[in-house]
């Protein structure tokens, strides 16, 4: 599988995703922000960091790029797309997934390891959460319908939700299961000596939707 | 400001500095030029109360690639790739306005490390506060840990390490040191010495505006006092997507070879970077500041040339390259304008749409500024005052958790959770885990280790033999790492230079850094100053902050500081015979004077020497210098860190003339406190001194003898939290 992760301006974590994604998939390049075209990848990741600044709220301008507009339709299309902290807030911003992502209830930014529950496997994950805007919401209804659907992708472990996310969440898919996003970042555990590499389980999720 | 008082005088120039000024130009200047000599003659810029000490330290080594007057310095690490370093303060704009200070002071040595060509990799900081029982100080620390957070975390560059104190000393003047740390392939790394004549100046990044007029002289050369309020126009308002888009935008035109050199704009904007790419080039420019985007139209020349505002660098472009750097400029969506030329002149002319309005030699403005000698004297006895919060006689259960729970002791993670540690995938050892920051260097095959460190109050009591302290605890910490000393950077923080007892402080202290660098080997490749850290209650503590780079050979082997396995032998390497000299349980108890012991420099280097090889080999399972609170400290900060107790006995130190108390708690360089199997820390000559293992940490030490519970012990070091 070929990667492309989208760069915007202000985005931070786009060469750790490029590193992670080589190390999962058959190689990845980057793609700028002003590019409708995908140069032929097979997913998308839209990685962390402050795109446009994230002044005016987190993901809000990023997702009127060119380059978002190229990975709805892709979406559409059924290829994975991979959200990742401002990818996911972008990928909710966009209405390719369900809900919002809320100031961290302590309002401050945290950076620390959390360990993740996969819904269904009940697969524990240890990877690193760094992100001042992640608490996960979405209204009653809906919540309860992506319950129904299976797409609530991760959940943290007890005692590891500290920004508030609604029902533990941390990490959701569409309808189809090709998007997912989560406040984690799988692409800072992929290598031991860095801490873990329980987030090449997160890649290969997504490599299974094309191979399947 | 006094109605009759002579404008240079209300910009910080003495009356004899005004009259050379006069003498230069041939003529009085004008206010443009008044602007500029005022601030590039403040002590902020032209270094002229610590210049001269500075020579005393030493700048060579095989390893160095860029020295000190460049940006920031830089060491070979190997492969074709260089580390660059550098440490630069922001206390008074922190002292006025902690946020945008502190995130500001981030900004400004990030862009001195890209303005040499090196990625920004990482950065530390080292912080001083008043006492936590302050509302000033406890607003002070929030705000500048969330600015620090908010301008790193948005820039995608890790923090990974420092530290903070707390200190009555500090109440008014808090110091805000930055650290960046940079990678680079050598070959592509810029220096900022203009070249070429008839070469282009290109402004890149923000537009300009009247944020920070003056802030060199008005905030960072004079002290602090009533009405600083009055100062926040003064202060930097930094915005870090602009600084991201910039970063890129010039490491893109570096790669690509369209750039002569480049400079950042800090302290006193396009007037010292244009100054200093001048002098450094041997050349003149012209700048025409009709050409320089504003933020208000009506900004007079002086303004723009003093303006600090943020987010922006100065590049010089051969002519017909000028087109491709503005297209990458677009692409960044940064701004870019040709504003001026070099020429052959050996002036810095200012010009308003063609027309002359200041006309400089740049001999004068950059390196014309009188250098002073210090009148030093050294007090007469302590000049700090005394707090006590622990009564002499309490028990020595009670002592370890009052020391534990001492917020410059204390668990720093209510802070450093506020940072990202980890972007760039290169943070082998967060903070907290090692005595040391520790990043690879996948390009080059290897890692480095970083340790920032200063510790005021041992310093105040011995300027000389507290600065030398505070170098053998920056390298110890990189030993327990496994790192070998490349470069050392510092920021010295003291009070005011012309008075006698800031003088002998900081006369002092440069003989201590010089000595210690000798003495170890290790050069010197950037420093920064900052005088005049005073409030109405007077000095701060001199601090001399050091940081040294370090390269460690293999990452996977880098022990951490936690206690690992039950079983385990605990031993103490090095000469280290503690006193209650300057310690953290002398303040508690209010009994802090002047004296130190003097450090065994070359027996400290030859345990550093031990402990690094032993790391290297992976024969420890773990290393801890031992510093702050001392040897129970210490012991603690290992079990704690690992989640298991001990049982340790220090009465050993009595052969070394420690009563029961001095070993426990007291400080002095040259202990490494380790832990592994038994035959293996015998083999390297460490004292065994205990077991790893069981649910207290119980310490031995005749009539002082001391057992807490490890949940104790943890409760008292986490018990740090503003939330």
């Amino acid at each position: 599988m070929i990667w492309g992760v989208l760069q915007f301006p202000g985005s931070c974590d786009e060469r750790d995703a490029l590193h992670a994604c080589e190390l999962a998939g058959d190689g990845a390049r980057l793609i700028w922000h002003e590019s409708r075209d995908l140069d032929g990848v097979d997913g998308v990741v839209v990685p962390g960091g402050f795109s446009y600044g994230d002044y005016l709220r987190a993901g809000a301008i990023a997702r009127f790029s060119p380059a978002m507009e190229a990975v709805a339709e892709a979406a559409e299309a059924g290829a994975p797309v991979l959200g990742i902290c401002n990818g996911f807030q972008v990928l909710c911003e966009a209405g390719l997934l369900p809900g919002a992502l809320l100031r961290n209830v302590e309002l401050r930014f945290r950076c620390h390891q959390v360990d993740l529950i996969e819904e269904g496997t009940g697969e524990r994950l240890s990877i690193p959460a760094k992100h001042g805007e992640g608490r996960y919401y979405a209204p009653e209804e809906m919540l309860d319908e992506i319950e129904r659907n299976g797409q609530i992708a991760y959940r943290y472990a007890e005692g590891h939700n500290s920004n508030g996310s609604v029902r533990d969440i941390a990490g959701v898919t569409n309808e189809r299961g090709n998007v997912l996003g989560l406040m984690p970042h799988p692409e800072h555990a992929v290598d031991p000596l860095t801490g873990s590499t329980d987030g090449l389980r997160v890649f290969a999720r997504m490599d299974r939707l094309v191979s399947a | 400001m006094t109605v009759g008082t002579p404008k240079y005088r209300e910009l910080g120039l003495t009356d004899s500095e005004y009259e050379l000024i006069v003498e230069k130009l041939g003529r009085e200047p004008n206010d443009v030029e008044l602007a500029m000599f005022s601030l590039l003659w403040s002590e902020h810029c032209a270094y002229k109360h610590s210049r001269k000490l500075l020579r005393r330290l030493p700048t060579e080594g095989e390893r160095v690639v860029m020295g000190p007057g460049e940006n920031a310095g830089a060491v070979d690490v190997g492969g074709g790739y260089a580390v660059a370093f550098k440490v630069e303060s922001h206390n008074h704009p922190s002292a006025v306005e902690p946020f945008q200070g502190a995130a500001t002071g981030v900004g400004g040595i990030l862009r001195d490390v890209f303005a040499i060509g090196a990625r920004p990799i990482a950065i530390l900081d080292s912080l001083r506060f008043g006492e936590l029982d302050s509302v000033r100080s406890r607003h002070l620390l929030d705000g500048a840990v969330r600015g620090i957070g908010h301008y790193g975390n948005s820039i995608g560059v890790a923090t990974v390490g420092g530290e903070i104190y707390f200190e009555e000393p500090y109440e008014h003047n808090c110091l805000v040191n930055a650290m960046c740390i940079g990678f680079a392939k050598t070959a592509d790394m810029v220096r900022a010495a203009a070249a070429g004549v008839g070469n282009s100046v290109v402004l890149m990044g923000a537009s300009t505006g009247r944020d920070g007029i003056g802030g060199a002289s008005v905030l960072a050369s004079a002290e602090l006092g009533e009405g600083d309020e009055e100062k926040r126009p003064t202060v930097q308002i930094g915005d870090p997507f602009e600084e991201s888009k910039v970063l890129e935008c010039c490491l893109e035109l570096l790669a690509k070879g369209l750039l002569v050199s480049l400079q950042d704009l800090g302290a006193a904007g396009l007037t010292s970077s244009a100054g200093e790419m001048a002098s450094a080039g041997g050349v003149g420019i012209d700048i025409d500041v009709a050409e320089v985007p504003l933020r208000e139209a009506d900004m007079e020349p002086f303004e723009i040339m003093v303006s600090e505002s943020q987010e922006r660098m100065l590049a010089v472009v051969e002519p017909e390259r000028v087109a491709e750097v503005r297209a990458i400029c677009e692409k960044w969506q940064t701004g870019s304008a040709e504003i001026g030329e070099v020429t052959d002149s050996g002036l810095i002319r200012i010009l308003r749409g063609g027309e002359v309005v200041g006309e400089m030699p740049v001999e004068a403005l950059v390196d014309g500024c009188p250098l002073y000698d210090l009148d030093p004297a050294e007090p007469g006895g302590w000049i700090y005052g005394n707090r006590q919060t622990l009564a002499e006689g309490a028990a020595p259960e009670e002592e370890l958790l009052a020391l534990l729970g001492a917020p410059s002791i204390a668990s720093k993670r209510w802070a450093f959770e506020q940072y990202d540690s980890l972007v760039g995938s290169r943070t082998v050892r967060r903070p907290e885990q090692a005595d040391a920051a520790v990043l690879q260097l996948p390009e080059s095959g290897n890692a480095i280790a970083v340790s920032i460190d200063g510790n005021g109050r041992r310093v105040a009591c011995d300027p000389y033999g507290g600065t030398i302290d505070a170098v053998l605890e920056c390298a110890q910490n990189l030993a327990c790492v496994g790192a070998e000393p490349l470069g050392l950077t510092n920021c010295l923080n003291f009070g005011n230079p012309e008075k006698p007892t800031g003088a002998w402080q900081l006369d002092r202290a440069v003989s201590g850094l010089a000595d210690a660098c000798n003495a170890l080997g290790v050069p010197v490749v950037g420093g920064n100053v900052s005088l005049y850290n005073e409030g109405p209650d007077g000095p701060i503590y001199p601090t001399p902050v050091v940081a040294l780079v370090g390269e460690v050979p293999d990452p996977a082997r880098v022990a951490g500081n936690a206690f690992v396995r039950e079983g385990d032998a605990i031993g103490l390497i090095g000469p280290f015979a503690p006193t209650l000299h300057g310690s953290e349980l002398a303040k508690q108890r209010g009994q802090l004077k002047m004296g130190l012991p003097q450090p065994d420099v070359a027996a400290v280097a030859a345990a550093c020497t031990i402990v690094r090889d032993a790391v290297r080999a992976g024969k420890l399972a773990s290393a801890h210098d031992v510093s702050d609170g001392g040897l129970a400290v210490a012991i603690a900060e290992s079990a704690i860190a690992g989640g298991i107790g001990c049982e340790a006995n220090v009465e050993h130190l009595r052969e070394r003339g420690c009563q029961p108390e001095e070993a426990l708690f007291g400080e002095g360089g040259g202990g490494f406190l380790v832990s592994g199997d038994r035959e293996v820390l015998e083999e390297l000559g460490a004292v065994l001194i205990g077991t790893v293992g069981g649910e207290q940490i119980a310490i031995g030490a005749g009539d002082r003898s001391l057992s807490v519970s490890l949940a104790a012990a943890e409760s008292a070091w986490r018990s740090l939290d503003l939330a």
